[in-house]
């Protein structure tokens, strides 16, 4: 049965190529430029850490006040004075504070030039926190943060380029002049968008090679490798600037329950109502928890280009579907006789359904082939529109195969549900009586 | 011609009437919006910078393990750099246009102000700036080499002098000159900086910025004693890729304590490029969409109304064997897909509109103007006639003979 009526299909659409190519190609256009931006707008979109997003959170403390906030909202960073009363404070089941840090790493080979090595200033609870996988050793502890110790947690590809690969741990390495003991070293560690450092290519730049104790970076005065912003006059000098009321500090905990997260929140209100009463906060205690999907959405990590492609797609994807199920009605229609005769001879209502159907998702099939063709060209024309960081994210995989081959044909049947409805109404006696 | 006898046709295709007009009502909304997009994007693109950009290398640099206090080895770099054959001129800056972050500082005329003037962006430079970049003093003059000097981390950019285009000029100044005055940079409390020049135009650091503050802009005679800075470099004419060469084994010469990343040395076309990529980009997929939109859309008109054709060869018959000509039957059937394209292209602007609405909302775009809209409806109602051409002309030959055909 289902072979006939796909066999039927085929013979109709041979019977009119120019309107089956119509409708293949429109399909097919509408589910590549869809496929296309939905390839972007997921790796932009994603979860980068499903297992844990909901318990790790970004504190932020109104620092400013009204007027000077961002309309309202806190800075996204804090102070270093707010950062550390907080980490002192010991609320959660792990903290880190952290900034990122631009490091130039210089080989022990005086013959080979010293190269970049971006990285964050964190505390050891950083590691496990965010679930770093490790080749090598392991992160520091906490008595080495107390310490201010001179160790490193390097990634897999610094530690190739210095190390040519080998296990490290124990070794010097030089960076900016100063020798760290390695303690660990990352495996490659694909978390996207990079939620902890989105002032970096706005998430999705090169990942941190370095990790340093953010006590011993204090020490060697490393600055913030992202934003400073600053409302009040800073002074000169190091201390100064340690103590103003500039925001560079972001402040993660993890808060495993969701009571966990409200007696955190409560604590950093209370916090701030502190500071508010020794005088150092003239306003009302305004601050904020958010965790890691809210953080992604509040920064708006999502590209304007990707979500404007996406829709401007979509909407491209249901104009090509409004099209095909005119083209099918028209189709349809026109067998409205042969489909008398069928009725006549004793088809029931349901089999005049499943043969148009068949023969639309046969249609599908084949707009899905060629919408997976489009949608491989269309990866090659990523980088033409997004960021080369993003765009290089972008790629075809089993699942956007199927997803791409299921949209084709369920958008296909949807288009033809109206006309294979009309084609069923057909009365018989009518048609044969008009014939 | 008629329009009642083809309204009550109409009423019998209800399905496919609806379908095309519904088809065009979506086009437009779509066509209209990638339309506005293309023009807002083309016009972002091609903003000038107010700099001369052939024959510019820009040259990114990192010192190794140079600490805060440590006065900035930009001096004896620029002096390398100047040396090199084929160098016109250069200098050492945090930024320039283009670049894409920057430093930016609000700008008082009051020192205890609480309001500002202006945010406005800060290039620190030296008296090289100016020749280097090729910019035009329309009021004062340039720095002295005297009268540069040295900055720390963390204070204001509160030089002695300054020069600001004048865009920041009018913004800061809207009854007179600002020759002379003073403006306070950074934080409330700061010292004067007196305008000792005024250029004509030059463009802040980050090709986000829109509209006039993105011309807010002020040159500050300081060396930035940070671990960082940028070289920008001014060549004779052909000599862009030699100097691109040589640029780094000069600095590396001076100090091997350095680091320029692999794509540290940029022309300045390159970063022009790499700053109005996703702009370039969406041009060409709106128009992409454009194109393609269009096509789909005639095509599933002329398919529809090529059935219709077939469906109504008797009625055509009959009305040619009453007399019709075959004007009448071509004029028919333009009229009425224009009929339906005009409900189309109705329903179509509302859409169009209420989705350039929405992306305001989202996407902090712009209001969409009336002649993207009429542009996409004349285009939409002319695509529609030209559609619809040929299924009607086949429709006009149709023989009077046909009448008496069937049954």
């Amino acid at each position: 049965m289902f072979s006939y009526y796909f066999q039927l299909g085929l013979r109709s659409l041979r019977r009119n190529p120019l309107l089956t190519a119509l409708m293949v190609m429109a399909i097919g256009f509408g589910v590549a430029a869809s496929m296309t931006t939905w390839s972007v707008f997921r790796v932009t979109s994603g979860n980068p850490i499903p297992q844990k997003s909901s318990s790790l959170f970004i504190a932020q403390v109104d620092n400013y006040g009204q007027g000077n906030n961002d309309a309202g909202e806190p800075l996204p960073w804090l102070t270093y004075t707010d950062a550390m009363a907080l980490m002192h404070a010991h609320q959660a089941k792990r903290q880190t504070a952290l900034y990122a840090i631009a490091t130039s790493a210089v080989p022990a080979d005086p013959q080979r030039l010293a190269f970049p090595a971006r990285g964050y200033a964190t505390y050891g609870d950083f590691f496990a926190m965010f679930d770093v996988p490790f080749l090598f050793g392991s992160g520091w502890s906490a008595s080495d943060d107390e310490a201010h110790a001179s160790v490193v947690v390097i990634g897999r590809e610094l530690n190739e380029k210095i190390f040519a690969g080998a296990n490290s741990v124990g070794r010097e390495i030089n960076l900016d002049g100063v020798n760290y003991r390695v303690v660990g070293v990352t495996d490659r560690w694909e978390v996207r968008p990079r939620f902890f450092d989105l002032d970096n290519r706005g998430g999705f730049g090169v990942a941190g090679q370095v990790y340093l104790p953010f006590t011993r970076a204090l020490d060697l005065r490393l600055k913030t490798a992202s934003g400073i912003t600053c409302n009040r006059d800073v002074g000169s000098g190091w201390e100064s600037f340690l103590h103003s009321d500039c925001v560079w500090v972001s402040l993660w905990a993890e808060l495993p329950t969701a009571a966990d997260a409200e007696r955190y929140r409560q604590f950093l209100y209370g916090y701030a109502a502190q500071q508010q009463r020794t005088g150092r906060f003239g306003w009302a205690p305004n601050v904020r928890l958010r965790d890691v999907m809210q953080w992604l959405s509040y920064r708006h990590v999502v590209p304007k280009e990707a979500q404007i492609s996406l829709l401007v797609a979509f909407s491209f994807l249901l104009i090509c579907l409004v099209n095909t199920a005119g083209l099918l009605l028209a189709k349809f229609m026109r067998r409205a006789p042969e489909i008398g005769v069928r009725r006549a001879l004793g088809a029931s209502k349901l089999a005049v359904y499943m043969q148009f159907m068949i023969e639309a998702a046969s249609v599908g099939l084949a707009g899905a082939v060629l919408g997976l063709l489009l949608t491989g060209l269309g990866m090659l024309c990523v980088d033409r529109v997004f960021d080369p960081s993003i765009a290089k994210l972008a790629h075809i995989d089993l699942s956007l195969v199927g997803l791409t081959i299921v949209v084709s044909v369920l958008s296909t049947l949807l288009a033809a549900f109206y006309p294979t409805w009309r084609a069923a109404q057909v009365q018989p006696a009518w048609q044969l009586k008009s014939n | 011609m008629q329009i009642k006898p083809i309204i009550s046709a109409l009423k019998h295709h209800k399905a496919g009437t609806l379908l095309i007009a519904m088809q065009v009502a979506l086009t437009l909304a779509i066509v209209c919006n990638a339309l506005f997009i293309i023009r807002q994007r083309i016009e972002h693109l091609s903003r000038p910078t107010g700099i001369e950009e052939s024959q510019l290398l820009t040259i990114a640099n990192h010192w190794v393990g140079k600490k805060e206090d440590d006065y900035s080895p930009a001096k004896v770099d620029v002096a390398a750099l100047r040396q090199i054959p084929g160098v016109v001129d250069a200098y050492s800056t945090n930024a320039y246009p283009l670049i894409g972050n920057g430093w930016k500082s609000g700008v008082r005329k009051d020192p205890q102000a609480k309001d500002q003037v202006g945010v406005s962006a800060v290039y620190f430079v030296d008296d090289h700036a100016l020749p280097t970049l090729g910019l035009k003093l329309v009021a004062g003059r340039n720095f002295r080499a005297d009268e540069i000097g040295e900055m720390g981390q963390n204070g204001n950019p509160d030089a002695p002098i300054i020069i600001i285009t004048k865009a920041f000029a009018d913004k800061a100044f809207p009854d007179g000159s600002a020759l002379g005055k003073p403006l306070y940079l950074g934080t409330r409390g700061g010292r004067p900086s007196i305008v000792i020049g005024v250029v004509e135009r030059l463009e802040s650091p980050s090709p986000e910025d829109e509209g006039a503050e993105s011309q807010y802009t002020t040159l500050v005679p300081w060396r930035l004693n940070r671990d960082f800075s940028s070289f920008v470099v001014r060549t004779q004419p052909g000599q862009l890729d030699a100097v691109a060469k040589a640029a780094p084994a000069a600095l590396s010469a001076v100090t091997r304590m350095r680091v320029i990343p692999d794509d540290g040395v940029q022309t300045f076309a390159e970063v022009r490029e790499a700053a109005y990529k996703s702009d370039h980009g969406m041009v060409e997929l709106m128009a992409a969409v454009c194109v393609v939109l269009l096509a789909i859309t005639a095509s599933g008109i002329v398919g529809l109304t090529s059935f219709w054709v077939g469906q109504r060869r008797k009625q055509i018959g009959v009305r040619r064997a009453l007399g019709a000509t075959k004007r009448d039957i071509l004029s028919y059937f333009l009229t009425e897909n224009l009929l339906i394209s005009l409900l189309g292209v109705v329903v179509g602007t509302v859409l169009g509109i209420g989705l350039n609405l929405w992306m305001m909302a989202q996407f902090e775009m712009n209001r969409l103007t009336m002649n993207y809209v009429l542009t996409g409806v004349v285009a939409l109602l002319l695509l529609g006639q030209a559609a619809v051409l040929a299924p009607a002309l086949r429709a006009s030959r149709v023989s009077p003979v046909e009448a008496t055909r069937t049954v």
